[in-house]
């Protein structure tokens, strides 16, 4: 039995998209709908995690993820604390000491992101029974919120994901965004996963996860219906895996005119930060392909519909529609 | 000294294929009878050995006692404890102490620390530079002098191929063998075996390349001297293929592998739980297999625990970050019997692997039966099941990757020298 997972199949925690069932995957995504039409009311929150305490626990920087998930339990009514950890973990503590002490002040719920692949498990395995924990990036494993919204803005422009092919590129090998996405939209029953990116910027064995893998970028866009961009970090630049910014970006960089193969409607995606210039030229980015700060504000939504889930207060849509 | 008669037992020498059951007497702390039943000896104890194995006490090739240096962790009176427990009477520990096992002084503390303790023997390699750091010989022949019977890299791989060639041809002037550890350590930066699993969890890689590059690189110069080389701690299919073929040229060199290699495998990973964080890292199921047909071929003749006590919190956190290494002394000897079990291995090899093997490969007089040899002896009973849980384990270190295995061998008693140093119901 998963950690993630209730005895009776359902969420307990969010920490990974990999082995989700497909009918669970598509609940989140119609919760999630369900709280986008509160987030255009001008009274933007329900009572549904009201009396509720969320505490946030960075251990890694962040603006955009830390910031929806904050807005997110907000808009639930729910009480929101927010740790930077960097600074308490540069003071020695054990990361099991500051879980206990942090559940000594009653937390319903942590977000965590921790630059270690496994953090947010291992988090999930100290917990007190009935305390929830969400995974906001654990180094190179997942980034299950991320994915979840991706998939929710594909599914606003596409509809249904078994006709699409859907390309990420850059860097697959040190990405938990890529990893979350390709076992979201397998599950979601995308018609095609691809990845393109230079070899020094695939994991081992990258072909298991069901992505058919390209080195070309022209190749690996030929009729794609959806394009994921994902963030280069400065420091790949050094440690031999590729040569600089300027090759990358004539290889790999995407720009209207390297889109050209790619399905006439194709969106753009991008899970920010943005580089622009390096994946991503500036007029792609802003231009009526991209649909980026539509993922940032869907973001939201599908944090409220995880964050219901997870304590058991999520709005039941399969009973409503039957 | 004690006279004890070890009675009835069924009698297992790995080194002359003796296999029968009969009585064993020992006398001044070696044996002085063996086979059929013993006359003209008065023993002052008896142990009823009726229905049970007879064996060497095991030899264990690799064992970190972590003192000096780390006596948080465990020390080398509770892991020889531990050891006798297990049926293992010599323990051979790698330099990488702190300080480094590089001179006479550390060597002598070691030995007088385990004389205290009176458990299982505890032999200290050399370093085989000065500090493990690859740029100074240390005094090989002062540590031969103390007791050490080889010199070791303590898995601090020499980076500098002239130093290493220095280092070896240094070692061979004075008769002792060089233990590496084949492994590029620039390769080595990951946590676990590079492949699907790593790629699935987003743990950072160590490919078998990190093992054939540091191997091929050893062989290289090992070939340019006339060092006895061996390498430890072999995991790999393509390590063990380029051995092998080394192995035609040069037929001394030889390898072992720690146990828990014949078991697990990377996908033990899965859960990220930090008891399977080891180095070398757990391979995949081929490298497993590999490992095990090697073993039965004779091809790699030794099996060692790789023992690594660790204290709670070196082992508590994401996997990453946590310390690699295994407690392996309380389960060596059950998952020796069973790969006889399992028929990976027959008795006789599975036995000489963790006896006469490693004893000779260091030139010690233990590891086998026969008269006039010293009384290291394990006393096995053969269809005893246990289960392996954390109250059941002797060493300080609780980190077993077998925990919840039930085993079928127990060990009943060991002797260290003629010396009763473990008994499983100390009332008999």
């Amino acid at each position: 039995m998963s950690v993630q997972l209730n005895s009776d199949g359902t969420l307990r925690h969010f920490l990974t998209t990999e082995a989700l069932d497909p009918v669970l995957l598509h609940r989140i995504l119609d919760t999630a709908e369900s709280f986008s039409g509160v987030i255009g009311k001008s009274v933007k929150t329900v009572p549904l995690l009201r009396g509720r305490t969320v505490i946030n626990l960075f251990f890694e920087s962040s603006t955009r993820t830390r910031t929806t998930f904050e807005l997110a339990a907000k808009r639930l009514s729910a009480d929101v604390l927010n740790v930077n950890a960097e600074t308490t973990t540069t003071k020695g503590e054990s990361l099991r000491d500051m879980l206990h002490n942090l559940q000594a002040m009653q937390a319903d719920m942590f977000v965590i992101r921790h630059a270690e692949s496994g953090a947010a498990e291992y988090f999930a395995h100290h917990v007190n029974p009935g305390v929830a924990v969400i995974n906001a990036g654990d180094g190179w494993h997942a980034h299950p919120t991320q994915a979840m919204l991706d998939a929710f803005t594909i599914r606003q422009h596409k509809g249904d994901f078994e006709p699409l092919r859907i390309a990420i590129v850059g860097d697959i090998r040190h990405s938990r965004v890529a990893r979350s996405q390709i076992h979201a939209l397998n599950g979601l029953g995308a018609g095609e996963v691809r990845v393109i990116a230079p070899n020094t910027l695939l994991p081992a064995d990258v072909e298991s996860l069901g992505v058919q893998v390209y080195n070309d970028l022209g190749a690996g866009l030929r009729d794609v219906d959806v394009v994921i961009a994902l963030r280069l970090q400065r420091e790949r630049m050094q440690g031999a895996l590729l040569p600089g910014e300027a090759e990358y970006f004539r290889h790999y960089g995407l720009s209207e005119a390297r889109l050209a193969p790619a399905h006439p409607e194709a969106i753009v995606m991008h899970p920010g930060p943005i580089n622009r210039g390096v994946e991503i030229d500036s007029a792609l980015a802003d231009g009526p392909r991209s649909v980026i700060l539509q993922q940032v504000t869907n973001g939201i939504a599908v944090r409220m519909a995880v964050m219901t889930m997870v304590l058991g207060v999520a709005p039941d849509h399969t009973r409503e529609a039957s | 000294m004690t006279r004890i008669v070890i009675q009835g037992g069924r009698l297992i020498d790995p080194l002359s294929g003796l296999d029968e059951v009969g009585d064993l007497a020992i006398a001044d702390g070696r044996i002085v009878h063996l086979g059929g039943r013993v006359s003209d000896f008065t023993p002052e104890q008896t142990i009823d050995a009726t229905g049970h194995w007879v064996v060497p006490g095991l030899v264990d090739l690799a064992a970190r006692l972590r003192e000096p240096g780390g006596t948080r962790k465990a020390d080398i009176a509770s892991e020889a404890r531990a050891a006798a427990a297990g049926g293992i009477t010599t323990l051979v520990m790698p330099p990488d102490t702190v300080p480094v096992l590089d001179t006479p002084s550390v060597a002598e503390l070691v030995t007088q620390r385990a004389e205290r303790a009176a458990q299982a023997r505890v032999v200290p390699l050399g370093a085989l530079t000065q500090g493990l750091d690859g740029a100074q010989l240390p005094g090989m022949a002062a540590l031969a002098a103390a007791g050490c019977p080889a010199v070791s890299d303590g898995g601090r791989p020499v980076r500098d191929g002239l130093v290493l060639r220095r280092a070896l041809e240094y070692a061979s002037t004075y008769d002792l063998p060089a233990l590496l550890t084949p492994v590029d350590p620039d390769l080595a930066g990951g946590c676990m075996h590079e492949g699907p699993t790593a790629t699935r969890l987003g743990l950072a890689g160590i490919p078998a390349a990190a093992e054939t590059a540091g191997l091929g690189r050893q062989l290289g110069v090992a070939g340019a001297t006339r060092a006895r080389v061996h390498f430890g701690r072999l995991s790999s299919a393509a390590g063990i293929r380029l051995l092998a073929s080394a192995r035609r040229e040069q037929p001394t060199l030889s390898a072992d592998v720690a146990i828990h290699q014949l078991f697990l495998t990377d996908q033990d990973v899965v859960g990220y739980d930090s008891r399977f964080h080891v180095t070398p890292p757990l391979r995949d199921i081929v490298d497993r297999e590999a490992l095990r047909q090697a073993v039965a071929s004779g091809e790699i003749p030794i099996i060692c625990s790789d023992h690594q006590p660790h204290d709670r919190d070196a082992k508590n956190g994401p996997f990453a970050s946590t310390e690699p290494g295994a407690a392996g002394l309380d389960t060596l000897l059950a998952l020796i019997m069973r790969l006889v079990d399992e028929n990976v291995l027959p008795l006789r090899r599975a036995l000489a692997a963790v006896t006469v093997e490693p004893a000779r490969l260091l030139g010690l007089e233990s590891g086998r039966l026969a008269v006039g040899a010293v009384a290291d002896i394990a006393v096995v009973a053969e269809r005893a099941p246990w289960f392996c849980r954390a109250d059941t384990l002797k060493s300080r270190g609780q980190n077993s990757p077998f925990l919840g295995w039930e085993f079928d061998s127990q060990v009943m008693h060991t002797l260290v020298e003629g010396r009763r140093v473990y008994d499983a119901n100390p009332a008999d």
